[in-house]
């Protein structure tokens, strides 16, 4: 079922599409610190750069083509790394 | 469902590829620690570490991003090129690769020559006698773009490994496992940057 599937080419395009983004990202992530957003300065610099890792991950990473397996597998272990991050941090600031 | 035949090289492919992320799940975790660590110590300095934070040059760490994001895409066209028995462009690709790779760890070079320049090293006398907070700061910026540059210099030998045996016909289209796993290793040390490059460049 599985074994005679297709392996997927990406195309120099595609690729080429996903840089241009990337680099659009890191504008916006460089030009928002001159405008003093204050106390969300580093919530947005933290989002942009989760969307460019999701999109490196994605495309570069060809996780978009993998296996349900692996999908969910990468997913999974990057929730529970939020999560330590998060959890460890929100146990450190209410001490 | 047809029988899987272990030998194929699918699956090989498929293993090979599944412990190649469960390294990189390790690596992860390597620099979450030291993310933690920073998030901690920014949150109990956050005036020194933003007087620090502004020691450090903006447009070089831009350049570095640049740098990283396009060799990250240049590794992935390789693959493609490879796949589609493009050998010698696959060749010029990882090449590239190398010299945008080549061009960090000197931009690299000269920003922390800046820095030890103007005696902001670990242990210098000068950086004991800074505020602790700042003292935090460039300890965590050493440790953090050092072990990051590390990386990178792993990073480059894989590459190099591979850019010989794409041209001696050891990587094939058919059998690029080794190329494929280099290049998700070479996209999470630029998956790093870009969660190192906000934290110590940009929030300041």
């Amino acid at each position: 079922m599985m074994d005679h599937e297709e392996v997927h080419v990406s195309s120099y395009a595609s690729l080429a599409k996903v840089l241009v983004a990337l680099l659009i990202l890191t504008t916006i992530s460089v030009s928002a610190t001159g405008w003093h957003l204050g106390a969300i300065t580093a919530a947005v610099a933290l989002v942009i750069a989760s969307i460019k890792v999701g999109t490196v991950i994605t495309y570069f990473m060809h996780m978009k083509f993998e296996s349900l397996f692996l999908k969910l597998l990468v997913t999974g272990v990057f929730f529970i790394f939020a999560l330590v991050i998060i959890i460890t941090f929100i146990d450190y600031l209410l001490r | 469902m047809t029988h899987p035949d272990i030998n194929s090289g699918h699956m090989d492919s498929q293993t090979g590829k599944l412990g190649m992320w469960i390294f990189l799940f390790t690596e992860l975790f390597l620099f979450g620690g030291l993310f933690l660590v920073y998030a901690v110590f920014r949150a109990t300095y956050s005036e020194d570490f933003h007087k620090a934070a502004r020691e450090l040059n903006a447009f070089i760490g831009t350049l570095n991003t640049i740098f990283l994001l396009v060799s990250s895409m240049t590794v992935a066209m390789s693959l493609t090129a490879i796949q589609k028995k493009q050998k010698n462009l696959a060749i010029f690709l990882v090449l590239s690769t190398l010299f945008l790779a080549a061009l960090f760890m000197l931009n690299k070079y000269f920003e922390w020559s800046h820095k030890f320049h103007f005696k902001l090293y670990p242990g210098s006398e000068v950086l004991k006698n800074l505020a602790r907070g700042e003292l935090l700061f460039f300890g965590l910026y050493y440790m953090m773009t050092g072990l990051h540059a590390l990386h990178v210099l792993v990073g480059m030998i894989l590459l190099s490994v591979n850019l010989v045996k794409i041209r001696s016909g050891w990587i094939t289209s058919k059998n690029y496992l080794l190329l494929e796993n280099s290049a998700l290793y070479w996209h999470l040390v630029d998956l790093i940057w870009i969660f190192l490059f906000p934290l110590l460049y940009l929030i300041t």
